[in-house]
Parts: structure tokens; C-alpha cells; sequence
């Protein structure tokens, strides 16, 4: 009779078996390798579309708005079904998965961005470019100043939000083949169905651990962040 | 008592001034003459276009006919000239507007920073002289939002102050005060007007008006309707338009 320990009976016996845990890291790095990237490239074009929204022309404020609903409205799943299957045969694209994934969460998440940065300067109230004004600065340095620090401001918090939210929807890339941390974790369990019938819980709760020690020092810098500038 | 002025130069001069804005005429024909050291004041009914009169001077607002002119050279909205017209033109708002991400201290000097280029220690002494001068000294690290209404506005009028402008616009600085608090802000404007500081001030304290005021300006439906020194102006208004207005800041006794 093999005598159960605590660590077969939660299913955790499997991250130690071979290489295991190390892959399931290596899988992580994917999922956040592909979420960074998309990160950087939708703070960067967010804070340009932002901007441009906030202009006054009504067919830019309507291909805008028409961008913001699809985004919101398409489930992500369906983009990068889209984005990876779809364009193959149409555009005879030969899209990677991580690549898809890339453009579909970049496209998403400049939407969002932008509709944040948009939201922030608006915020701003037109006195305080009237009472720089006033003191004679010149446009340009009444948003160098004035503008952009407050929008910043109001800006880190929400976009922080943001690209947790970028983190944890990583996972369904899986979906399109993309051999990140869940799809990991899938595979050791399947390889171990016979010796740790048990291992599901033991891997997806550490998957579940990794994705919050990705993301808990983003929240806490957030916080950080607001606290420090509740004087502003 | 300052018979000399009738012979110093004129510093700021609206002519014809046409405003309108949506089809809606806001000012008409609006003409002044401000001497160098002047202290004008500006009443009328709310939504008289007083306090839009006062932006209009230092090109906030666009003018659809007139000129105005500071020194000869022209205030035009969105001109080229119009950021160094405007730092000689010094505004303070009635919502304070102070930067709420820069401390007291880093409120007065961006602008002399930046506009003037003054060296930061030059303009951070200045800036302390000056909020000594309205007792604020202490407040020089504080945010905004940790002062009261009225140490705002004085926060506020150093910033002004601290671009040496050579006129000063006060549009309605007290009409979002707590009435203890009006006394402080009003008495850092008699202090000014007495250095001898040309001013435009838009106010509804008819005793400060009296006070501070060389001339008077009584503005409704967009035009001039009265102007004259105080005295005469608020013990015999000429227009039936001005006695109206002024009759509302009277009260008669109740009869028991």
C-alpha cells in the first residue's frame, strides 16, 4: 500500500517530477513576454490615439468611437480566432500564434488606453489652460507643465488596472496553440493522469500563484502611486 | 486725489470692441482708456458681460470687431505676440485655478521659470518676499488643497504678481469666498492699488469698489452705461440704469 502524503493528495508531487516546474515557468514567461509586449506597444499608440480622440473633428470622433465598441463588444477569443485562423485562408497570411496574439491584444488594448489617456485630459478643466495661459506660457508649455503632469497622474492608476486585466487574458491564448502557462500545466497533468490523478489541483493552483506574483507588485505599485500623489 | 494722473500715459485701451458669440452680441461698442496706474473698477448685473469685457483684454476670448491695444501693440486671441502680451497683463480668477500638482512655492515660480527664464533661486526668493508680504510665508510647501478659499486667492494674486505685469485683472476673486475670508483677499488688493498698481477689477463688494476705485465702470446689457468717480458715481448715479442696479444692494427697514 503506497502511503499518501500531503503533497500527493493535493496533486503538487507532479512540479517536482523532472523538469516540471521549470517548464511551467517557462510557459509564464510566454504569457508575459506576450502581455508586455503588448503593453508597451498599447501605452505607446493609446497615448496617440487618446489625443487624437480628444480632437474636436467628427470623423475622427466617430471611426474612433466605432473602434472603442468593437473592441469592447468582440470577446477576445474571437479576435484571435480571427486574427489566427482566419486571415490565413482570406489574406494567405501565415501568421505565429504569438504574433497573432501580439496584434490582437495590442488592438485591444490601445482602444482601452486610448479611451483612458482621452478620458484624463479631458478631465483637466479648461481653466487651468486658461490660467497658464494668462502667466503667458505658450501652448506647448502649458501641456508640458501643466497638462500632462495631471493627466499622468490620473492616468497610472487606471492603466495599471489595464494591464493586469492584459496579464490574466493572456491565458487565452492557449487557445490558438500558444504553449504558455496554462497550456503547461494542461500537458503535465495529462502526462501524469495514471501516477497523480490529483494533480489538477495541485498544478493549475500553482499556475494560479504564478499569475498572482505576476501581477500582485503591479497592483501594489499602483497603490503606491495614489498614495503618493493624493496631494496632486 | 490723484489729479497728476489726468496727464500719464494710457496703457491699455479697448476701441469699438465688438463681442458675440452663437449669433448672441456680448459686448458692443465697448471703448476704455486705462492710465498707467489707474484702478478701475467694473460692476453691473451678473451676465452684464463684465467678466467676459476683462477676458477679452488679454485675449481669452476672441473679438468679432475693435481693438484693444496694451502699450500700442495689439491683443489679438491667438496671435502671434500673445503669450508676451499676456505676461505683462497679470489675471486672477475667481475659481483660484492654482496648479493642484505644484506646491504654493512651485505655483508662483513655473511661470517666471519657464516664461522669464529667471534662475530658480531668484524667482524662489522672489516668491518668498512676496507671500510674506500677504502672510503666507509658511504655507510655501503646502498643495492647494490643504488651504483655505481665501489663502488660495492670495496664493493665487502672488502668482500674478510674480510675472511683473503691468496690469492686473481680477475677475470676481471673491465671489466664491466664505464672507470672513473676502476681507483678507480684498485688503492684498487695497495694498496693491496703493503701491500705485494699474488694475481692472470686476467685483459685487460695493464698499471695496468705493474704496479702491479711481473710476467706475457701471456695465449692462453689454455696453458702458455709466461711468464717473466713485463717490459721484455710487451717492449720484446719473443713469436710471445705475440707480436700479445700486437701489438692490439697499435694504429698507422692515415696518413692525
Amino acid at each position: 500500500m503506497v502511503e499518501f502524503g500531503l503533497l500527493q493528495n493535493f496533486g503538487f508531487d507532479v512540479l517536482f517530477k523532472g523538469s516540471n516546474m521549470l517548464r511551467l515557468l517557462q510557459g509564464l514567461w510566454v504569457a508575459l513576454r506576450i502581455s508586455l509586449i503588448s503593453v508597451a506597444l498599447s501605452i505607446g499608440l493609446g497615448l496617440i490615439v487618446g489625443a487624437v480622440m480628444t480632437l474636436k473633428n467628427p470623423v475622427i470622433k466617430a471611426v474612433t468611437r466605432v473602434y472603442l465598441e468593437i473592441v469592447r463588444i468582440l470577446p477576445q477569443m474571437v479576435m484571435l480566432f480571427l486574427v489566427f485562423f482566419g486571415t490565413t485562408r482570406i489574406f494567405g497570411w501565415n501568421l505565429s500564434a504569438e504574433l497573432s496574439a501580439v496584434i490582437v491584444f495590442t488592438f485591444w488594448g490601445t482602444a482601452e488606453m486610448a479611451d483612458l489617456v482621452r478620458g484624463s485630459l479631458i478631465s483637466i478643466p479648461r481653466h487651468q489652460y486658461e490660467s497658464g495661459a494668462a502667466l503667458g506660457m505658450t501652448l506647448p508649455q502649458i501641456y508640458r507643465y501643466i497638462v500632462i503632469p495631471q493627466t499622468v497622474r490620473r492616468l497610472i492608476p487606471l492603466s495599471i488596472n489595464l494591464i493586469t486585466r492584459m496579464i490574466k487574458t493572456t491565458s487565452l491564448v492557449m487557445m490558438i496553440g500558444v504553449v504558455e502557462v496554462l497550456k503547461v500545466g494542461q500537458q503535465i497533468i495529462e502526462a501524469n493522469r495514471k501516477a497523480s490523478p490529483n494533480a489538477a489541483f495541485g498544478v493549475f493552483a500553482t499556475v494560479f500563484a504564478l499569475y498572482f506574483i505576476a501581477c500582485w507588485p503591479i497592483s501594489l505599485l499602483a497603490k503606491q502611486l495614489e498614495k503618493r500623489w493624493k496631494d496632486a | 486725489m490723484r489729479e497728476e494722473m489726468d496727464n500719464q500715459e494710457v496703457l491699455l485701451t479697448a476701441e469699438h470692441l465688438h463681442k458675440e458669440f452663437d449669433g448672441t452680441v456680448i459686448l458692443k461698442d465697448m471703448n476704455l482708456s486705462v492710465k498707467r496706474g489707474e484702478v478701475i473698477v467694473i460692476i453691473g448685473p451678473s451676465g452684464c458681460g463684465k467678466s467676459t469685457f476683462l477676458r477679452c483684454l488679454n485675449g481669452l476670448e476672441t473679438i468679432q470687431g475693435g481693438k484693444i491695444t496694451l502699450d500700442g501693440e495689439t491683443v489679438e486671441s491667438g496671435g502671434k505676440g500673445i503669450a508676451g502680451l499676456r505676461e505683462r497683463i497679470g489675471m486672477v480668477f475667481q475659481s483660484y485655478e492654482l496648479f493642484p500638482h505644484k506646491t504654493v512655492l512651485q505655483n508662483i515660480t513655473l511661470a517666471p521659470t519657464k516664461v522669464r527664464k529667471i534662475p530658480r533661486g531668484e524667482a524662489e526668493k522672489e516668491a518668498l518676499e512676496l507671500l510674506e508680504r500677504v502672510g503666507l510665508e509658511e504655507k510655501k510647501n503646502s498643495y492647494p488643497r490643504q488651504l483655505s478659499g481665501g489663502q488660495k486667492q492670495r496664493v493665487a494674486i502672488v502668482r500674478a504678481l510674480a510675472m511683473h505685469p503691468d496690469v492686473l485683472l481680477f475677475d470676481e476673486v471673491t465671489a466664491a469666498l466664505d464672507p470672513e475670508m473676502v476681507r483678507e483677499v480684498l485688503d492684498v488688493m487695497l495694498s496693491l492699488a496703493q503701491q500705485g498698481r494699474t488694475m481692472l477689477i470686476v467685483t459685487h463688494e460695493m464698499s471695496f469698489a468705493r474704496a479702491v476705485a479711481d473710476r467706475v465702470i457701471f456695465l449692462d446689457d453689454g455696453e458702458i452705461v455709466e461711468e464717473g468717480k466713485p463717490l459721484e458715481f455710487f451717492d449720484h448715479p446719473k443713469t436710471e440704469r445705475a440707480q436700479r442696479f445700486l437701489n438692490t444692494f439697499t435694504y429698507a427697514k422692515v415696518e413692525k
